[in-house]
C-alpha cells in the first residue's frame, strides 16, 4: 500500500500535538496556522474538528495563529485554508479519534468495533462506558507524526459538516473589545510613525521642538535612521505628534511622480520580465482576428481599521501581536530585520479588520517592534494613521489585458492569446522577494525587489484566470511583468482574475455579438464542462435571461463566469444595471459550485461580499497619484460603495454532488466585475474597456 | 481638571483636557473598547455613539462638549450575555464578516428605531448610508434592522 498524500501543511507540520490538544476543562484544543479576518475561517476549522471527533461544537476551541502551539501554515491566503488547513484537521482528528478509540478498548477489555462515539463520550454497543477522549488523553501519543492512514468520516454521514453555524467571532464584535486595536494593557505606550515618503529618502532634518509643541504632552521620538516614531502614555498625543510630523521633516532623494503613472495604460512598454506560457505562438496567420485592450487601476484594499501591533522587548525575547494574515512568516521576517534569533520571538494573531490581501498589517508590526526594541519592558501599541493606510499599504496592481483571438469559420475562438502588463501581484514579506516597510528606512536596506509573481502551479499572479475556460483549441498567456510600478503593490483579492475574466468574457459577448447570438447560448456552445455549463444555464434561469430585451435604452443585463483559479470555485453572475449618467447595480444573481460547502451560511457571506467588493471596484475606485506618491488618503477621494448603492442580491450554492471542497472566499469577483461590463454594453450598446465605469467614461462613451 | 458626563446610565468622571477626543475618552479612559477608530474624519462611522440619544462621532467630539451630557455606546445596547434585540437581529442574519464597521451601524440603527419603530427599507438605508462597511455584509444589515424592528415592535405591543 502507497503513503497516502498529506496536505502541505502536514507534510510541514507532521506532529500530531500542533495540531490538537485535549484540555483539562473538557475541551479540544485545535490549533490553525490560518486565521480569521472576517471570513469564517475559524468557525470552519472548527466544524471540521467537531464532525471528525464527534465532539460538541462548543467543545472545541480554535487557537489560530500562533507560533508556540500552533502549525506553520505560511500566510492565509488563495482561498485555500478550507482546502488545505481544514483538510489537515480532518486527517488529524480522524487519526486520534482511532487512537483514542484503540486506547478505550484496551481500557474496556472490548474490541474497538463495539465502540462508538457520541457528544464526545465513547460507548460500548450503545451503552455508557465512562470513558472519553479526556479520561484517555493522557495516554495518546501526540508527539508522534501523522501518518493520514485512519480512515475520515464519509461525507454521507456529515452532521456537523455543512450545516449554517453561527460565526463564534461576531458576538464579541458586536459588543465590545474583539480586535488587536482594543488591547489596552496597564502602562501602555500608544505609537505612531512618521514614515519615509518613499524608498531611498533619507531624513535632512526633523524638527523634534516644533513636534514637541504640537503633540501637547509627554513625547518620546524614537529616531533609528529614517525610521521615526512618536511615543506617549497618551494616544493623542502620539497622535497629534505625528500629525504634525510631516510638516517639520525635511527629506532628500525624495521621487517625483506624474500623475500618468496611476492609469494602467503607463504600464505598455515598461521595463518588464515577460514571460510566454502555453501553446506556442501560431504557425498560421489569423485569419479573422479579433483584438481588444481592458484596464484595471490600482486599486486600495480599504480596510475599515489602520493597522495595528503591540510589540514588548522583555528579558531578550519580542512578543508581538498582529493581524497579519500569517504569524510564522511575520516572526520569521522580525527576525530577519532585527537580527533576533527566531527562537526569541512569539507572534500571536489577533483579529483585525477585513484585509482583502497584503495590507499594512505586516509592516505595523515590524514597526511596533521597532519602538519595542529600544524602549525594553514596555508593551507597545502601535497604530497606523487613516492616511497613513491608504498611503503605505501595498495595493492592488494596475493592469492592462490585450486579447487576441483569431475566431473559426462558426465565429467561435480558434486560437486565443492573453497578453498582460502588470506589476506584481505578490510582494508578502518573506514570499518571494518582498520585505516590510520599515525595512527600507533603517541602515541596510533590502535589495530593489527583483521580478517575481505566483507561478502558474500556484494559480499565477497577473496570469490568474487569464485562460478562458471556454472550448478554445490553442492558447497562450504573455505576461509582461513590469517592475518599477509608481506604487508598492501585493496580494488583493483574486490577484490578476477580476481584470482578466473582465477581459474575456467581455470578449464572449463581443464574440456573441458579432455573430448575432444571444451570449448565453454563445457560451454553452464553446462550453463542454458539465459543471460550468449548468451554472450559466441556471443563472441564466434564474434572473429570467429568456425575457431579456435588445437593450439600449439605459438598462441592461449581463452575465459573467468563471471558475477562480480554473480550479476552486465556479461562479455564474448576472447583473442588472441602470445607466443614467452614472452606472447603478440593481441586482445582482449568483450561482456558485463549490462542491462541499463547511458552513453554508458563512459561504453565502463570502459570495455576496466578493459581490459587494467588486461592485465597488468596477464602478469606482482607483488609487490616485500626486508627484510624491499615493494622493487619494482618505474616504472622499477615495470613496467605496455606500448603503444606497448596494444591489439586491440572489446568491446560492448548487449541491456537492460528491465533489470535495472548493476554495469560495475569491469566486465572486471576476464573474461579478464581467457581468456588469456586459450589462452596460447591453444598455447602451458601447462597450466599456477600461474600470472604473465612472460618469467621465460614460459620458465619454455615448459621445 | 475633572469632567463629568453620564455614560451607559452611569455617572462617570474624567481626568482629561477639555479637548481630548470622546473616542480616546471612551476607549483609554472608561475602557469602552466597542467604540472604534477608523478614520478621524467623521468620514466612516466606526466611532459612532449617542449623545443625548443623537448618533455623533466620537472622532471628532471634544470632551468638553459633552460635560453633563448622555453618552450610550454599543456596550450601553447590551452584551455578550445579555445582547439588545437590535444585536440579536444581527447574530440571527449573521449581519456582519470582519465586525469592525458593527457597532458604529448598531448605534445608528439605535437612534433610528426609538424615533421611527417601523422604518422603510429606504429609510434605513438613509440612516446608515453615512456608514462604510468594507466586507460587503450590507443585504444583512439592512435585513437584521428590519428583524430587530418587528422585535422591538412585538415587545413594545405585549
Amino acid at each position: 500500500m502507497t503513503a497516502p498524500v498529506l496536505p502541505a501543511s502536514l507534510v510541514e507540520n507532521p506532529r500530531l500535538d500542533r495540531w490538537i490538544k485535549f484540555e483539562s476543562d473538557r475541551t479540544v484544543r485545535i490549533a490553525t496556522g490560518k486565521v480569521e479576518m472576517g471570513q469564517g475561517i475559524v468557525t470552519a476549522i472548527g466544524q471540521i474538528a467537531a464532525e471528525e471527533l464527534d465532539v460538541p461544537l462548543d467543545r472545541v476551541a480554535v487557537l489560530s495563529g500562533n507560533t508556540t502551539y500552533g502549525p506553520d501554515e505560511l500566510y492565509t491566503t488563495s482561498s485555500l485554508s478550507v482546502d488545505v488547513s481544514g483538510g489537515s484537521v480532518r486527517l488529524v482528528c480522524a487519526e486520534v479519534r482511532a487512537k483514542a478509540l484503540d486506547r478505550a478498548a484496551l481500557r474496556l477489555n472490548c474490541s474497538r468495533d463495539e465502540l462508538s462515539v457520541v457528544h464526545g463520550k465513547f460507548l460500548q454497543n450503545g451503552a455508557a462506558t465512562g470513558q472519553d477522549y479526556w479520561t484517555v488523553a493522557a495516554e495518546i501519543d501526540l508527539t508522534q507524526a501523522v501518518t493520514g492512514t485512519a480512515p475520515a468520516k464519509q461525507v454521507a454521514s456529515y452532521k456537523v459538516v455543512g450545516q449554517s453555524v453561527p460565526r463564534v467571532d461576531l458576538p464579541a464584535k458586536m459588543s465590545g473589545a474583539a480586535f488587536v486595536h482594543d488591547v489596552l494593557p496597564p502602562d501602555v505606550l500608544h505609537a505612531r510613525t512618521l514614515r519615509q515618503p518613499n524608498r531611498g529618502a533619507t531624513l535632512a532634518s526633523l524638527d523634534e521642538a516644533a513636534i514637541r509643541k504640537a503633540a501637547k504632552g509627554e513625547l518620546q521620538i524614537v529616531r533609528e535612521v529614517n525610521f521615526v516614531a512618536f511615543v506617549s502614555p497618551v494616544e493623542g498625543v502620539a497622535q497629534a505628534a505625528a500629525v504634525a510630523a510631516p510638516l517639520h521633516a525635511k527629506w532628500n532623494n525624495l521621487r517625483q511622480l506624474v500623475r500618468e503613472q496611476q492609469e494602467a495604460a503607463w504600464l505598455k512598454g515598461r521595463p518588464s520580465d515577460d514571460r510566454h506560457i502555453g501553446a506556442p505562438p501560431s504557425a498560421t496567420s489569423p485569419g479573422n482576428l479579433v483584438q481588444a485592450t481592458f484596464s484595471r487601476p490600482y486599486i486600495a484594499h480599504a480596510s475599515l481599521a489602520p493597522s495595528c501591533a503591540l510589540a514588548e522587548f522583555r528579558d531578550g525575547h519580542l512578543t508581538v501581536r498582529s493581524h497579519g494574515q500569517g504569524m510564522h512568516p511575520l516572526r520569521k521576517n522580525l527576525a530577519d530585520v532585527l537580527g533576533l534569533p527566531i527562537e526569541s520571538i512569539t507572534a500571536q494573531h489577533l483579529h483585525g479588520a477585513g484585509c482583502y490581501g497584503h495590507n499594512g498589517a505586516d509592516d505595523a508590526a515590524l514597526d511596533a517592534a521597532l519602538v519595542a526594541m529600544r524602549l525594553p519592558g514596555k508593551c507597545i501599541r502601535l497604530m497606523w494613521r487613516r492616511e497613513e493606510e491608504f498611503g503605505f499599504e501595498p495595493v492592488g496592481p494596475a493592469m492592462l489585458v490585450t486579447l487576441h483571438v483569431d475566431l473559426d469559420a462558426r465565429g467561435r475562438p480558434a486560437d486565443w492569446t492573453t497578453e498582460i502588463w502588470s506589476p506584481t501581484h505578490v510582494q508578502r514579506p518573506g514570499a518571494g522577494t518582498g520585505f516590510l516597510l520599515a525595512a527600507e528606512a533603517l541602515a541596510n536596506p533590502p535589495p530593489e525587489v527583483a521580478p517575481f509573481d505566483p507561478t502558474e502551479q500556484r494559480g499565477g499572479g497577473g496570469t490568474r484566470n487569464a485562460v478562458p475556460l471556454y472550448d478554445v483549441p490553442a492558447h497562450r498567456i504573455v505576461h509582461h511583468l513590469v517592475m518599477r510600478p509608481p506604487v508598492r503593490t501585493s496580494a488583493l483579492r483574486g490577484l490578476g482574475a477580476l481584470p482578466n475574466v473582465y477581459a474575456i468574457e467581455s470578449m464572449i459577448d463581443d464574440l456573441a455579438a458579432r455573430m448575432g447570438e444571444d451570449p448565453v447560448a454563445y457560451r454553452l456552445s464553446i462550453l463542454s464542462e458539465s459543471r460550468a455549463r449548468r451554472l450559466v444555464e441556471l443563472v441564466a434561469e434564474r434572473a429570467g435571461w429568456e425575457s431579456r430585451g435588445a437593450g439600449g435604452a439605459g438598462k441592461g443585463l449581463g452575465i459573467g463566469f468563471a471558475r477562480y483559479k480554473n480550479r476552486a470555485a465556479y461562479a455564474a453572475v448576472v447583473a442588472a444595471v441602470t445607466v443614467e449618467e452614472t452606472v447603478r447595480v440593481d441586482r445582482i444573481w449568483c450561482v456558485a459550485d463549490a462542491g462541499l460547502v463547511v458552513n453554508p451560511d458563512g459561504a453565502r457571506n463570502q459570495l455576496e461580499g466578493g459581490i459587494v467588493q467588486a461592485v465597488s471596484w468596477t464602478l469606482k475606485e482607483q488609487v490616485r497619484l500626486d508627484d510624491q506618491g499615493i494622493a487619494s488618503r482618505d474616504w472622499d477621494s477615495y470613496p467605496i460603495l455606500r448603503f444606497s448603492e448596494i444591489p439586491e442580491m440572489q446568491v446560492e450554492f448548487v449541491e456537492a454532488n460528491g465533489n470535495p471542497a472548493l476554495g469560495v472566499g475569491e469566486c465572486t469577483v471576476g464573474p461579478t466585475a464581467a457581468a456588469i461590463g456586459n450589462a452596460v454594453h447591453h444598455a447602451l450598446g458601447v462597450r466599456l474597456r477600461d474600470m472604473p465605469l465612472t460618469r467621465e467614461r460614460i459620458l465619454a462613451a455615448l459621445a | 481638571m475633572n469632567i463629568t458626563l453620564t455614560v451607559n446610565g452611569e455617572a462617570r468622571s474624567v481626568g482629561a483636557a477639555e479637548s481630548t477626543s470622546l473616542l480616546e475618552v471612551l476607549r483609554n479612559h472608561l475602557g469602552l473598547m466597542g467604540t472604534r477608530y477608523g478614520c478621524g474624519l467623521e468620514q466612516c462611522g466606526c466611532c459612532m455613539v449617542l449623545v443625548d440619544d443623537q448618533p455623533a462621532y466620537a472622532c471628532t467630539r471634544e470632551l468638553g462638549t459633552v460635560a453633563g451630557r448622555k453618552v450610550t455606546t454599543i456596550e450601553g445596547l447590551g452584551s455578550e450575555a445579555r445582547p439588545h434585540p437590535l444585536q440579536q437581529a444581527f447574530l440571527d442574519e449573521q449581519a456582519g464578516q470582519c465586525g469592525y464597521c458593527l457597532s458604529g451601524i448598531l448605534i445608528s440603527a439605535k437612534a433610528l428605531l426609538d424615533r421611527n419603530p417601523d422604518p422603510s427599507r429606504a429609510e434605513i438605508v438613509a440612516a446608515l448610508d453615512k456608514h462604510l462597511c468594507r466586507c460587503g455584509a450590507h443585504q444583512r444589515i439592512l435585513r437584521a434592522v428590519e428583524r430587530a424592528a418587528v422585535t422591538l415592535r412585538s415587545g413594545a405591543a405585549a
